[in-house]
């Protein structure tokens, strides 16, 4: 297996809500790995759990039955394990505190991690996303914009790329001097360009403008845009920054754009709170989650006073303006926030999926995320905390993006071509750090640490599993996946939904049973080989025809059924059982105990599944539980009983007398 | 599962023994069944104040007895109003939506109701044991217990066909007072006291069920939304009046159509199928937590979010199952 230095036995893994649902096994603490390894039975289920993935662990108070240890992961996954002995509690508690808060790189599992492929295969899966044939795409270089390498040895700015694209009309000058006057030198660059309109999006950080301090190469820096769009006689400068935060930064020598200063500039704020906010909004609304029987207005009252989605929706509402501005008003738009490296990303990604289907598909998306917040400098270190650093640097900034998306895909079911898995599996490897993409703060830093050529790259081992995550629904003919899409602004509160696919990614009961992804992939799946077979025999047909023998044998219909019963095979066993619908009953699980059977747990990475490495399939079969019995009834008719009641169980109702 | 309306035991304990003898005939010697009560066991005892009340345990033995409050009548009313309401508020910001969809309590309903059916279902499947469902009246709660009850447990009430027959007669023959419970809706702030969204209730709580086992019921949304329609105003003489003495007073049979006729024909029919069904033999056990629990945008946002981004992906789904 591998090697650990932690062994304890007799360990129970809880049902997070049900002591009566506790397994025995053995808990072993590996270098990158805690493993949780069931007694006894045939299948010896495992539950493997990364130490990057460790968000906090909680000694809590010892009781009769030993002494329970709460592991919450940033994957929103929360084990309750209980340890017999105090002693081995705490060595557990001590050791796997300082497992998940490694000091160095070397120590992060994407260093050791060994998918078992050559140098050469490595080398191609980071050439999978390219970025200058992006900017290609779009349009660039061309007679507004050029690539400047002003920055090719991050002289300029260390937290961006070393070839950023500036209006033609920007001198190397012009770069330095407002570099010089904008917060972490991150000067104006071109996130997105429009080639039907020749708008614009570019980023920034927020000028050190202070209360009337000015910069002659900074106002022309922006000149330099508006001219790039000849279309428009002025741009949008916008700061996703509250107002009354963006005032306060003048205090500190920083602030917001002068529209008396910068000619032909519309400046507005839409204010997005900053990154200590939403790490308060996240952990009060994972609290709610936490809630033990929780009734219909704890959750929603719990819900809104955390905030999230009125976060969520603030951001979604910046990028409907920026995407209007540009598709509608065609005109450039300038976005920064303090740093430029949050708010600003979450934005600027929103608006680019908006206006360009590219970035709804599966590689337009991966391209997207390399883009905005990889080249851009997005703090992967200290916002996900791949190493120990400072708690308030942490906050949960692509989630939030990335929940965007999900709310898109809501809306819009047709419009993308990948599924919610595939958020869900980005969002779990950007914690992970299984794979090199999302390590440090900056590209100057990875490639400092020689990233690629020391780990893999994640978009490689998406792609090579993409089939995973298709959106069945989408067709790049349909209208919501042709130009941009116009997500409603008002009234649309109630458009915005709780996301439990992935803030209770983990509890089965409370997802529907089936998937209609799932089931739908595998019918176009079939159908396609049904056409395959077709086309086949249609061939042999006119060839039987044209072949003047009087050998009549037709053996049409024999031809290979055996692709037929080609979805999954059944499985009955995926039933679900009755959940505890007395509330007055506590001792009770409240939620719905996905049946006590073999695929469920939610993590299963055994040693043999490393390779494919990812948190789940089997967890996502599981929150879709049922896929294998669903798809098993082979659409063309020899149904099987999808699995619904287990109609075993005995042991589940408890009833009041009257 | 049984249905009836509260006995008349009064505040003198009344007993009446051929009830007694009705219920005791369903049962085996030494049987145990449940009474599921839908009001709370104070206000049963209560009631026994203007007359009605409980089965007291002395004369029913073998009967035990649960109290599950479901919401009903003026209160049921206002949470509606109040939910559409909310709906309907263009002022309204993210901050404080989710307190307003909580404070109409419509949800929360809708989990009790859930829950409560399932508790029914859980008595007759996991238990064996059989269950006498009433309220005060039983043409209220009891009938969206009892019906919802049967969809969870009972594959062929999944069907277009067989739910047309559960709405028949649990709600329709059962003599749920539709004229006096679908009024006016949301627009009504009741001086028709007698003004209640059951029936709403009750298609919500089939909507949760259909969007937890997308593949288990024979038809969609449509038709819940049809019924909705036409339980309030309709071309139809299905849901007029309040029981089938009215009906038959009024020559409904002779001088209307009936719905059914209407949605059954193969032009019609199939609008409401349900493009992913596949028989399902089994208990289809909702979960009830809250989030799995969701506002029905279908019917409450109807008019004012647009669909068609969401009618786009049917088709499609349509299309990929007929293409095979």
């Amino acid at each position: 297996l591998c090697h650990f230095f932690v062994q304890v036995e007799n360990v129970r893994l809880l049902d997070r809500l049900s002591s009566r649902r506790a397994v025995l096994g053995t808990l072993y603490l590996t270098a990158t790995h805690v493993i949780f390894v069931e007694n006894g039975s045939e299948t010896r289920k495992e539950t493997w759990v990364l130490h990057s993935q460790i968000s906090s662990i909680e000694k809590q108070a010892t009781t009769a039955t030993g002494c329970p240890l709460l592991i919450r992961c940033k994957n929103f996954q929360v084990i309750q394990l209980v340890i017999p002995q105090e002693r081995d509690c705490h060595d557990v508690y001590i050791s796997l505190t300082r497992l998940a808060r490694p000091v160095k790189y070397e120590e992060l599992y994407c260093f050791s991690f060994n998918p078992k492929l050559d140098k050469e295969e490595r080398e191609q899966g980071w050439k999978l996303v390219d970025l200058s044939g992006e900017y290609n795409r779009m349009g660039v270089p061309n007679n507004y914009w050029q690539i400047s390498d002003v920055n090719r040895d991050y002289g300029v700015c260390d937290s961006y790329p070393t070839e950023v694209y500036v209006p033609k009309s920007a001198t190397a000058h012009v770069i330095v001097g407002s570099s010089k006057f904008r917060s972490r030198r991150r000067f104006p660059a071109l996130s997105y360009y429009c080639k039907d309109n020749n708008a614009s999006i570019c980023r920034s950080s927020q000028p050190l403008s202070g209360f009337s301090a000015r910069c002659l190469e900074d106002e022309q820096m922006l000149q330099a845009i508006r001219k790039a769009n000849p279309g428009s006689d002025f741009i949008y400068v916008v700061d996703t920054r509250p107002k009354l935060n963006a005032m306060a930064n003048r205090a500190a020598g920083k602030g917001y754009e002068n529209e008396d200063n910068y000619s032909n500039i519309k400046f507005q704020f839409i204010g997005i709170e900053n990154i200590h906010v939403m790490r308060n909004s996240l952990q009060k609304m994972l609290e709610v989650c936490e809630l033990k029987s929780p009734s219909m207005s704890d959750f929603l009252w719990g819900l809104e006073n955390s905030g999230w989605l009125k976060h969520i929706k603030a951001i979604m509402d910046a990028g409907i303006f920026i995407a209007k501005a540009v598709a509608e008003e065609g005109v450039s738009v300038l976005v920064h926030c303090s740093d430029g490296w949050d708010r600003t990303a979450q934005v600027c990604s929103v608006a680019s999926l908006l206006l360009d289907p590219y970035y709804r598909t599966m590689k337009g998306f991966m391209v997207l995320i390399e883009k905005d917040w990889v080249s851009f400098g997005h703090k992967f270190n200290h916002r996900y905390g791949n190493l120990d650093g400072d708690p308030k640097e942490i906050s949960p900034v692509i989630d939030q993006f990335i929940e965007c998306v999900w709310q898109l895909m809501e809306q819009f079911p047709c419009a993308f071509e990948f599924n919610e898995r595939f958020l869900i599996h980005i969002q779990h490897h950007i914690y992970s750090c299984q794979f090199g993409n999302f390590l440090c703060n900056s590209q100057k830093e990875r490639r400092e640490l020689k990233i690629r050529e020391r780990t893999y790259s994640l978009w490689a081992h998406l792609w090579k599993n993409r089939a995973d995550y298709l959106n069945p629904l989408y067709r790049s003919d349909r209208s919501q996946t042709q130009g941009t899409l116009h997500p409603q602004i008002a009234p649309c509160n109630f458009l915005y939904k709780f996301w439990s696919g992935m803030y209770n990614r983990f509890e089965k009961g409370l997802h529907p049973r089936q998937s209609v992804t799932d089931y739908l992939m595998a019918v176009k799946e079939e159908t396609q080989q049904l056409e395959e077979e077709l086309e086949v025999l249609q061939e042999r047909l006119a060839n039987l025809q044209k072949s003047q023998s009087g050998d009549n044998k037709l053996k049409s219909k024999q031809q290979d059924r055996s692709k037929q019963s080609g979805l999954y095979t059944s499985n009955n066993s995926l039933a679900n059982t009755p959940q505890e619908y007395s509330s007055d009953l506590k001792s009770f699980p409240s939620r719905s105990p996905s049946q006590g059977d073999e695929e469920d747990s939610a993590l299963i990475l055994t040693q043999d599944n490393l390779k494919s490495s990812d948190p789940d399939l089997s967890a996502n079969s599981d929150q879709e539980s049922g896929v294998e019995d669903l798809s098993c009834r082979s659409p063309s008719g020899g149904g099987c009983l999808p699995s619904e009641d287990s109609g075993k169980d005995s042991d589940e109702a408890v009833f009041l007398a009257g | 599962l049984l249905r009836s309306s509260q006995p008349l035991t009064g505040p003198n304990r009344r007993r009446c023994r051929e009830d007694e003898k009705l219920l005791g005939t369903i049962l085996d010697e030494g049987e145990r069944a449940f009474v599921l009560d839908t009001r709370s066991a104070q206000a049963a005892k209560q009631a026994r104040m203007s007359g009605g009340g409980t089965e007291p345990k002395s004369s029913y033995p073998q009967w035990r007895r649960l109290h599950r409050p479901l919401e009903r009548g003026r209160p049921l009313q206002e949470s509606f109003i109040k939910l559409v309401e909310a709906c309907s508020d263009p002022s309204l910001g993210m901050d404080r939506w989710l307190g307003r969809l909580e404070s109409s309590r419509w949800l929360s309903h809708v989990k009790a109701a859930l829950s409560t059916a399932c508790l029914a279902a859980q008595c007759l499947e996991r238990e064996g044991s059989k269950v006498l469902v009433h309220g005060a009246e039983g043409t209220d709660t009891t009938l969206l217990v009892t019906a919802l009850a049967q969809v969870i447990l009972d594959p062929s009430c999944r069907t277009l066909e067989g739910f047309q027959g559960l709405l028949e007669r649990e709600w329709i023959e059962a003599g749920h007072p539709f004229h006096l419970r679908c009024a006016r809706s949301a627009s009504s702030h009741a001086r028709g006291k007698q003004e209640a969204p059951l029936f709403l209730l009750f298609l919500d709580c089939v909507w949760q069920l259909s969007r937890q086992f997308p593949f288990s019921l024979e038809f969609g949304e449509q038709l819940l939304l049809t019924l909705f329609d036409n339980a309030y105003a309709s071309a139809f003489g299905t849901f007029l009046c309040n029981n089938e003495k009215e009906r038959s007073l009024c020559k409904v049979k002779e001088s209307t159509h009936s719905l059914w006729a209407w949605l059954n024909q193969p032009e019609e029919k199939h609008k409401y199928l349900n493009p992913l069904y596949s028989h399902n033999s089994l208990v289809i056990w909702p979960s009830v937590e809250p989030q799995s629990i969701q506002l029905w945008q279908g019917l409450f946002l109807r008019w004012i979010r647009p669909s068609q981004h969401l009618d786009e992906a049917w088709a499609e789904i349509q299309r990929l199952v007929e293409e095979n």
